[in-house]
């Protein structure tokens, strides 16, 4: 392929100290990536559903999650598309305090939202600190295109698996693809790993 | 409104690859809900890890793509049927 | 069609202070029809590739394509190709795509155009291969930009051969009568040619101007199968 000449990827540069997983780059801002159109839903219709290989299942209003314990956090996001954001700050409930006193019966989780989409992930990615339902993104409510008004926070692994507008957490016993594994993305998704896609 | 889709015209060239002809003239009838729309009419949302072609009627999927190890992989079950 | 061919840049002509038309050498050119695209492919010295779509603003009757890029202030390869590019320079183009959005003259007319912004690019292939063919079909340009100084190709549009209808959105010329807000139903409703001549209609800019100005034509009753859209986006830059 012929060169471009003077043509250069733009990107920010990671401060001092700062690693990136490989294949990753800084990016100025907060770009929305989309399956399809932004889901409206409106607080008091909204809902959180625990169930499938779950004992009990369970299922919280907006107002339930909000007088669960909270937790503010500090993450690295990292996209599979490659861009990272370094140090954001969001506050919700973690996963462990919706699965407090239930007992998983399957090793896998599909995550469902609004609007149709789904990802697949193991269940101990996102238990023992590891993930959140998060509502509140640098100290201001969740935008619709970023995924409000809560979506699924799993910052260890490729962004993808923390899905926007969450509606649904289903445990599984046997993994099965959601909707970017089923064209071949990884079950897993950690980006120190680089496990982009099935196989990595 | 959706101020990041775009539409089939979008995506005309990636389906260069996959179809022989001209993608974006393509008429496909949508499995979800039966119109008929030319592939250069469908809502594309094209940011993300993929690309996913929506039916501007229902607005279900009607097609999915993804480049994995620089390998172009088609859904196309959202086309219940295409003319070429 | 869905090979990469070799580009060279001929030269970099400015149009406006943030968009300029690249004239290409695209050794094994086939054409293309007005209203079509390229996609554009550009390596880094690391090897790092990105690729943008860009309409073809040329005629088909000119030979190699022309495209109109439009610096979008964030963007990586748009301030690129309208402020560093310069002729010598290699690219890869692959196309032309996009046989849905393209008129030829021997569809006919009545022929109305749509145009937000950088939107106008296809649509001028559509006027100057008219032109260029010395084809009857009325043709009207209805096309909204910020201020005058924004107008795309503002010298040519005057010896074009259509009806031009400007309206500006931020500021108008001193003394300007004509309009100056956004395009909108009752603007739409002066401007257009009447449903019974069944146009043909092409609207070409960001997806809410698109869609808004479709909504209002099918609803002053212009037949949805008449009416073709292109929605230019910000994914990539």
């Amino acid at each position: 392929m012929p060169i471009t000449r003077g043509f250069r990827r733009r990107r920010a540069e990671p401060p001092d100290g700062a690693a990136l997983p490989p294949g990753q780059y800084l990016t100025p801002g907060f770009p929305v990536l989309s399956a399809g159109p932004t889901p409206h839903t409106a607080l008091d219709q909204w809902r959180l559903t625990l169930r499938g290989a779950v004992d009990p299942e369970r299922s919280w209003s907006w107002d339930d999650l909000q007088a669960l314990p909270q937790e503010d956090v500090e993450v690295d996001i990292h996209c599979v598309t490659s861009w990272s954001k370094l140090r954001t700050h969001w506050r919700g409930v973690s996963v462990d305090t919706l699965l407090d006193g239930a007992e998983p019966l399957g090793a896998y989780v599909m995550a469902g939202s609004y609007g149709g989409y789904t990802t697949n992930l193991p269940i101990e990615d996102v238990t023992d600190g590891k993930a959140w339902v998060v509502h509140t993104y640098e100290g201001d409510p969740l935008e619709p295109e970023h995924g409000g008004p809560a979506r699924l926070l799993v910052p260890h692994l490729y962004f993808w698996k923390s899905a926007k507008w969450l509606n649904d957490l289903e445990v599984i016993e046997q993994d099965e693809l959601g909707f970017w594994e089923s064209l071949g993305y990884h079950d897993r998704g950690d980006p120190w790993l680089e496990q982009r896609y099935q196989g990595d | 409104m959706e101020e990041r889709r775009l539409d089939g015209n979008a995506v005309a060239g990636m389906l260069s690859r996959v179809l022989a002809v001209d993608a974006t003239t393509v008429v496909g009838t949508c499995a979800g809900c039966g119109a008929r729309e030319a592939v250069g009419e469908t809502l594309v949302y094209a940011d993300g890890p993929g690309v996913v072609l929506r039916c501007p009627g229902c607005e279900g999927v009607v097609m999915r793509f993804a480049e994995i190890r620089g390998r172009l992989v088609a859904d196309m079950r959202g086309m219940a049927t295409m003319t070429f | 069609m869905a090979d990469w061919l070799q580009a060279e840049v001929r030269e970099v002509v400015p149009e406006t202070p943030s968009a300029a038309t690249l004239r290409l050498a695209v050794p094994g050119w086939r054409g293309h029809t007005a209203g079509q695209h390229l996609d554009v492919r550009l390596t880094a010295e690391d090897g790092y590739t990105a690729q943008r779509s860009y309409s073809i603003a040329s005629a088909p009757e000119d030979g190699d394509p022309a495209i109109t890029v439009e610096r979008l202030d964030d963007g990586e390869v748009s301030p690129y190709l309208v402020d560093e590019a310069q002729p010598g320079d290699h690219l890869e183009v692959r196309g032309p795509v996009g046989g849905w959005f393209v008129w030829l003259a021997s569809r006919g007319g009545p022929l109305l155009l749509v145009a937000g912004g950088s939107g106008i690019v296809p649509l001028m292939a559509m006027l100057r291969h008219r032109a260029n063919v010395r084809s009857d079909a009325p043709a009207r340009l209805l096309l909204s930009a910020r201020r005058p100084r924004d107008v795309i190709y503002a010298p040519e549009l005057p010896t074009v051969g259509a009806e031009i209808v400007h309206t500006y959105t931020r500021e108008a010329p001193p003394g300007w009568t004509g309009y100056a807000r956004r395009v909108d139903r009752a603007m739409l409703e002066e401007v257009a040619f009447a449903p019974a001549e069944r146009p043909w209609v092409f609207v070409c800019g960001a997806t809410a101007f698109v869609e808004s100005v479709a909504e209002d034509l099918v609803a002053l009753g212009h037949h949805a199968s008449r009416i073709r859209t292109e929605r230019f986006g910000a994914t990539g830059g």
